[in-house]
């Protein structure tokens, strides 16, 4: 299933654009979708379809631990998020709570990837197809207990060894 | 193995744990409150259709809660977070809730310390991002998300990846004047957002041993600003003198081992230090205040679990006493105890006669939350630990990061004012 990429040009996208602290009393996660990446991106909306991608910068997701930021992203429909580096509790909230796929992605990968391109993500290949420029690149393969929860379908679905 | 592998180690019942393994570390403390509470409240709700049992806790007796983030309930919603949350508790036998209108409470990071709730040696979970302040007592202290928490409560355990270690070594005693907020922040500036991600940052040598426990913790609150897992400081008897002060029962201290790696270590001289500010809209914006000095101001907010322990309003009124504030400015006691503290002591009489308005204990304007949030293109001083945009109200809103002495000095001018040259 390819969907489309609404990229952002920038690094530490931080979880108060993500979602604005004044929403953490929100539980709802309808409701919290609603506000998704309201502080740098109004118009958000407008553009997010079920199966899209996010791509942007370095260290996506830092600041808070709200596990708010992921339920906001994928309650909108964005199946993954391709960044060139993560913060770490936005990046255990998206795989441990199985909202997302957080995908570490090289600085020219980044570069060629373009706001409204079509993507395929293989995860078992570690391979990113885009249907768009018809080029393929590779992302950082998950690491082995990051796999195995995804492939559980979260941490509570995981059973250790 | 240094003080985090060694907690790890023990936690996750090895003899021995090398940065980048995996491990299960079993938890000895965890927290939550009226944000994470609620959310953790939601995955048990999850869990419940998906036939995961949720009747008990792993250790009712080992999980406390806080009320802090829109506490003095802001809204009607709050207010039903805050019902949920006590409910809750009472469901699942939690005895340590520390609820706003009766007794102590306050800032679940604060109270951490205030009430000795978490001990050196210890593993220590929050559903909380600044978890890592309680690093400086000499325990692995680590914020989780809202199914990492509820793992926690249900199991008692969780996973980590053993993480390498930054040394921060301040050597000498910080100048009259600067203060753990200005070596932070100058940390920040020097490794960046990202600086010290997945990894711990400990510090140590003579400055950090001259400092206070409060100070200490400033240093630690701050190291989720540089992306970190977690913050630690070996515990001293500094640190054992301020637990027996709160009522701390026995506990075993873990320190490293004399051949401790870490993967790379700083040196600071503390007196090259001097006072600075985060500028709009990263930490890791740093200046020296004297070279943004001027900069008008419509607010000062001395608030937060980094800004508003005991000796931060000590500092504020040092600067404050027999003057007047210029802009609007807010003092938010971190606890009730601290609060209790600062009246007894003359702070508060101080901060009032100086045309502050006091407020309750609340993490408030901090997250944008309530208790005086700001407008588009209002520009704040403030005591706290970010200013991305909108962090503190309009996302055109502009924070300035810096020490409660920055934050007074720069009240009674209106202006970013350095307290050396006041």
């Amino acid at each position: 299933m390819a969907g489309k990429v609404i990229k952002y040009e920038r690094d530490n996208i931080d979880t108060d654009v993500i979602i604005p602290g004044q929403y953490l009393k929100l539980h709802d996660y309808s409701e919290i979708a609603k506000h998704a990446m309201e502080g740098i991106d109004p118009d958000f909306h407008g553009k997010v379809e079920p199966g899209d991608y996010i791509v942007a910068g370095k260290n996506f997701g830092c600041g808070s631990s709200r596990e708010h930021a992921p339920i906001a992203l994928s309650h909108c429909g964005i199946k993954g998020v391709l960044a060139v580096s993560f913060a770490r509790i936005f990046y255990r909230n998206s795989v441990d709570g199985a909202f997302l796929l957080p995908i570490e992605i090289d600085e020219q990968t980044y570069a060629r990837i373009s706001d409204g391109d079509k993507l395929e993500v293989d995860t078992q290949k570690n391979e990113i197809r885009n249907l768009t420029k018809n080029e393929t690149y590779g992302m950082k393969p998950f690491s082995e207990i990051v796999a195995k929860i995804i492939s559980a379908g979260g941490l509570f679905k995981y059973v250790p060894e | 193995m240094n003080i985090t592998e060694r907690i790890l180690a023990r936690a996750s019942g090895k003899s021995r744990v090398e940065p980048g393994e995996i491990i299960f570390a079993n938890v000895d403390k965890a927290m939550i409150h009226d944000v994470s509470g609620p959310g953790v409240i939601k995955v048990f709700e999850k869990l419940a259709k998906q036939g995961i049992k949720t009747d008990r806790l792993w250790n009712p007796s080992k999980i406390w809660v806080a009320e802090d983030h829109f506490v003095p309930s802001a809204e009607k919603i709050s207010a039903e977070n805050i019902v949920k949350l006590s409910k809750f508790t009472k469901q699942y036998g939690i005895e340590k809730h520390f609820k706003y209108g009766l007794g102590q409470y306050g800032i679940c990071h604060t109270l951490s310390h205030e009430e000795a709730l978490v001990l050196p040696g210890e593993v220590y979970v929050g559903g909380d991002s600044h978890t890592n302040t309680t690093g400086a007592l000499g325990a692995f202290a680590c914020g989780l998300g809202h199914t990492d928490v509820a793992y926690v409560l249900l199991n008692g355990k969780i996973w980590f990846k053993v993480p390498e270690t930054l040394y921060f070594k301040l050597n000498g005693r910080l100048p009259e004047n600067v203060m753990a907020k200005d070596l932070i922040l100058r940390i920040i500036g020097d490794i960046g957002t990202d600086g010290a991600a997945y990894e711990t940052m400990q510090f140590g040598g003579t400055g950090v041993s001259e400092m206070s426990v409060e100070s200490r913790l400033t240093l630690c609150n701050m190291t989720t600003e540089a992306g970190a897992k977690n913050g630690i400081i070996e515990p001293d008897q500094k640190v054992f003198d301020y637990l027996e002060q709160r009522g701390a029962a026995s506990y075993t201290p873990v320190v490293g081992d004399a051949d401790a790696q870490y993967a790379k270590t700083y040196e600071y001289e503390a007196s090259e230090l001097e006072p600075l500010v985060a500028k709009p809209y990263s930490p890791e914006n740093i200046a020296v205040v004297r070279d943004v000095a001027g900069i008008e101001l419509d607010k000062s907010y001395i608030g937060s679990c980094t800004g508003a322990k005991y000796e931060d309003l000590e500092a504020a009124a040092k600067i404050l006493k027999g003057r007047k504030v210029k802009i609007r400015t807010e003092v938010l006691p971190a606890t009730i105890s601290i609060y209790r503290r600062a009246m007894e002591s003359g702070l508060v009489k101080t901060f009032m006669d100086a045309g502050v308005t006091v407020g309750p204990p609340t993490c408030g304007a901090c997250c944008g939350a309530h208790m005086g949030v700001l407008a588009k293109d209002e520009i704040c001083i403030s005591t706290t630990n970010r200013n991305f945009p909108g962090r503190m109200g309009h996302v055109e809103s502009q924070t300035y990061l810096a020490s409660p002495l920055v934050a007074a000095a720069s009240a009674v001018t209106g202006k970013i004012t350095d307290p050396r040259d006041i």
